[in-house]
């Protein structure tokens, strides 16, 4: 059946039709819908873990067992799972294990834009990458066979515009794989001795893949002129084909690791002019050169962000429209926390106190836009903790008086755990809070182990994150309400002035969440608002002013009450009370 | 045919995934190769969002560039004016009138430009302007300005509207499909 799917979905379906048994992911836009469409499966198991290593070594447990398995992550999370991917590389599987990298070329929601094709380089493993969902569906099917085939876990590199892109697809059936688990000291003991009759095992693989590369179908000569000849893959191959049709001849690659020789050789020969198109780093351009073919590709074509077809015409030379636009200056509209979000009390709090709040990666990474301004440092998942570590052990009480860790509650199990460990291990005067508004939020509402919820919404082990820090050695751990400013100053100052290591659980569910019941929305009693801007301070999208009084946007406004607190007049009134 | 586009654009959270959900299911149905680009993640939360949706014969890029829309679907008049570039010339916007102010306006930063449905309209752009807020309130949820908008846009499709109805009735929970119809028969039949 014919049918338009996300290429996230697609893929999802191309693991279920694989006969795929087991699922464990970390959230991470790109990839995260991946493992949501997957669950809809009955007969495929999937979670949540903890973090992207701790999915891809449980993976790599149900390929071990015989079965076929999967984990799916953000570039940034094949980082954090990169040491069980050098050496699984070594160790092969048992059942085909298959492993997404979602890069994110333009940073739509991502910190950088490393390209994730040097890992597949780096640990020797191959790497297929699609250029659409029909692609996307197939490929995943097909790493499969490779995974068995070869005895090595498969990279698919998916991207935004291919993720996040609905194309048409033809769908298939499930087909069941599993092996038995044999004990095997000598391949998956990887001691030295061990890991040494391994590694040409990796070597002589990489040069069977190399054959198969030639071969492979989905290494594709789409030859229409010898003008000039393109080399080029993913969603780039898209932009090749829209900007040139026929005018030029493709190279298309679907294997992007090991890539092939005489079938790059022989596609050269062809043409007069060879170019290389592909986003981020010049990985295929690198190797075309290695060959001694003379190539085009980086001199022509940005090393940054992403491509597209004005992009990519604009390049070779041929006109573009730059379409109309108005004189006027068009204000920005930056992401911002919604109105309710339960982080702004907190934030609204450390800047008052002007705190140094070094920050992590989640919603609450905007408590660094205007008019809050907070954060003053966002670097990976877990960095908050570890660097206010070694911020206040260098800075000494100046800095211990005034600067705090900000780290969402998934994000601390995810990475923050060990930073903690490291501030009561080591006993650094820092301050955490874990902003915990009990859901993975910025990926969009995944369940974490502090929910007590699994990836289906159901009942499962619950990390009680007070007991967790205790455990640790911090003595001083206490809870608070965001939504009371009192409570949130009187707690920072207190435990800021603690001459020990401290936590401050900040509690309250993401106001998005479909089981948090919203108050009725306020208004503003025009007689009693003075104009003085008071709550125009916490930056909440529901506020403006209109003819110098303020406005509640009643479509958005969920009576948080947040703004009231800040009113010298008591301007702000429930619409229950009205 | 030669590949049409559509972009549609306006404040993260305010539907816009829905309305290429259904337009892309129509454009299926209706034979043509379609793709659509959506936005996910942190650009959701209250910030400029755009999907793309382009159809034809045969579609590769899935994404619209400047100067390449035929339509401009929109949610908000600011949006309208900053996504403008991307109109083709000759190309058709429909938009909500509905003024969200952005950070920046609401912190004084910035001033949110009036007189915009006027002035798109002084550079002899083809614009379809109503307050689909307002509508969708009366057809009986202030969450179908999506579909209000829809029903405007089909006013400039060639595809039956039992086509239309379909989409809408594949797409749409059951218990609010009623609504939904509503919304798209008042974006449709607007000014009549």
């Amino acid at each position: 059946m014919k049918e338009l799917m996300l290429g996230n979905k697609a893929l999802a379906r191309g693991l279920w039709e694989a006969g795929v048994k087991f699922i464990s992911s970390y959230p991470g836009t790109p990839s995260t819908e991946i493992t949501e469409e997957a669950v809809k499966f009955d007969d495929i198991y999937c979670e949540w873990a903890p973090n992207e290593k701790v999915a891809m070594e449980s993976a790599f447990g149900a390929s071990l067992a015989g079965r076929r398995a999967f984990c799916a992550q953000k570039h940034v999370g094949l980082n954090v799972a990169a040491d069980p991917l050098f050496t699984l590389s070594y160790t092969g599987v048992n059942g085909g294990l298959v492993v997404v990298v979602a890069d994110d070329a333009g940073m739509h929601s991502s910190q950088n834009e490393q390209d994730s094709r040097h890992y597949a380089i780096a640990a020797k493993v191959p790497m297929l990458e699609p250029s659409d969902s029909a692609e996307a569906l197939a490929f995943a099917k097909l790493a499969y066979d490779i995974s068995e085939q070869f005895d090595t876990p498969v990279i698919i590199k998916m991207c935004t515009r291919v993720a996040h892109s609905q194309s048409v697809v033809e769908t298939g059936e499930r087909v069941e794989h599993s092996k038995p688990y044999e004990k095997n000291i000598a391949k998956y003991v990887m001691m030295p001795g061990n890991a040494k009759r391994r590694h040409p095992i990796v070597e002589e693989r990489t040069r069977k893949l190399i054959e198969y590369a030639e071969n492979t179908p989905i290494n594709r000569v789409e030859f229409s002129t010898d003008e000039i000849g393109i080399i080029t893959s993913s969603t780039s191959y898209q932009y090749v084909k829209e900007t040139f049709g026929e005018n030029a001849s493709v190279l298309k690659l679907g294997m992007i690791n090991p890539l092939p020789v005489e079938l790059i050789k022989n596609f050269a020969a062809k043409v007069k002019r060879l170019v290389v198109v592909e986003e981020l780093d010049s990985v295929i351009e690198t190797h075309v050169k290695s060959l001694g073919l003379k190539v085009e590709g980086s001199d022509i074509l940005p090393r940054i962000d992403e491509f597209s077809q004005n992009l990519i015409a604009e390049k070779f030379g041929k006109e573009i429209s730059s379409g109309v636009a108005l004189d006027d200056v068009i204000p920005a509209r930056p992401p911002v926390m919604c109105a309710g979000c339960p982080h702004r009390g907190m934030f609204y709090s450390l800047k008052k106190r002007k705190c140094t709040v070094l920050g992590d990666i989640g919603c609450y990474t905007l408590g660094a836009v205007p008019p809050l301004s907070t954060i003053e440092l966002t670097l990976c998942m877990g960095a908050s903790i570890g660097a206010t570590h070694g911020f206040n052990k260098m800075l000494g009480a100046a800095a211990e008086g005034k600067t705090v860790a900000v780290i969402g509650d998934s994000t601390f199990i995810h990475s923050g755990m060990t930073g903690l460990a490291n501030v009561a291990y080591n006993q650094s005067n820092s301050t955490v809070i874990i902003l915990d508004n009990s859901i993975t939020g910025m990926t969009g509402h995944q369940q974490n182990p502090s929910t007590g919820l699994n990836i289906k919404g159901d009942p499962a082990g619950k990390i009680d994150l007070e007991s967790l820090c205790r455990a640790m050695g911090i003595n001083r751990v206490r809870v608070v309400d965001p939504y009371n400013l009192k409570e949130c100053d009187t707690a920072i100052k207190e435990e800021l002035a603690a001459p020990e290591p401290s936590v401050i659980i900040s509690r309250r569910p993401c106001a998005l969440l479909k089981t948090v019941k919203h108050n009725p929305p306020l208004y503003v009693d025009k007689d009693k608002c003075i104009g003085c801007q008071s709550c125009m301070k916490i930056g909440c999208p529901a506020i403006s002013m209109k003819d110098g009084k303020a406005v509640v946007d009643q479509t958005q406004c969920v009576g948080c009450n947040v703004c009231s607190q800040l009113c010298p007049k008591k301007a702000f009134i429930s619409t229950k009370e009205a | 045919m030669e590949t049409k586009n559509i972009i549609i654009v306006g404040v993260g959270g305010q539907g816009s995934l829905l309305a290429s959900k259904i337009l892309g299911h129509l454009l299926l149905n209706e034979g043509f190769d379609v793709k659509v680009s959506e936005v996910h993640g942190m650009s959701q939360r209250g910030g400029s969002v755009i999907t793309y949706v382009r159809f034809g014969d045969k579609v590769y890029s899935p994404v619209v560039d400047k100067g390449e829309a035929d339509y401009i679907v929109s949610f908000e008049i600011l949006e309208t004016a900053r996504w403008l570039s991307y109109l083709k010339e000759g190309g058709q916007i429909v938009t909500n009138t509905q003024q969200i102010d952005p950070m920046p306006v609401i912190t004084g930063a910035a001033q949110y430009p009036q007189g915009l449905v006027e002035k798109i309209r002084d550079k002899g752009i083809k614009i379809d302007a109503m307050d689909c807020l307002t509508l969708a309130r009366e057809a009986g949820s202030q969450k179908a300005v999506n579909i209000v908008l829809l029903g405007r846009l089909s006013h400039y499709f060639d595809i039956a509207e039992s086509s239309w109805q379909n989409s809408l009735a594949a797409n749409v929970p059951p218990k609010f499909l009623e609504l939904n119809r509503r919304a798209f028969e008042f974006g449709k039949n607007f000014g009549k």
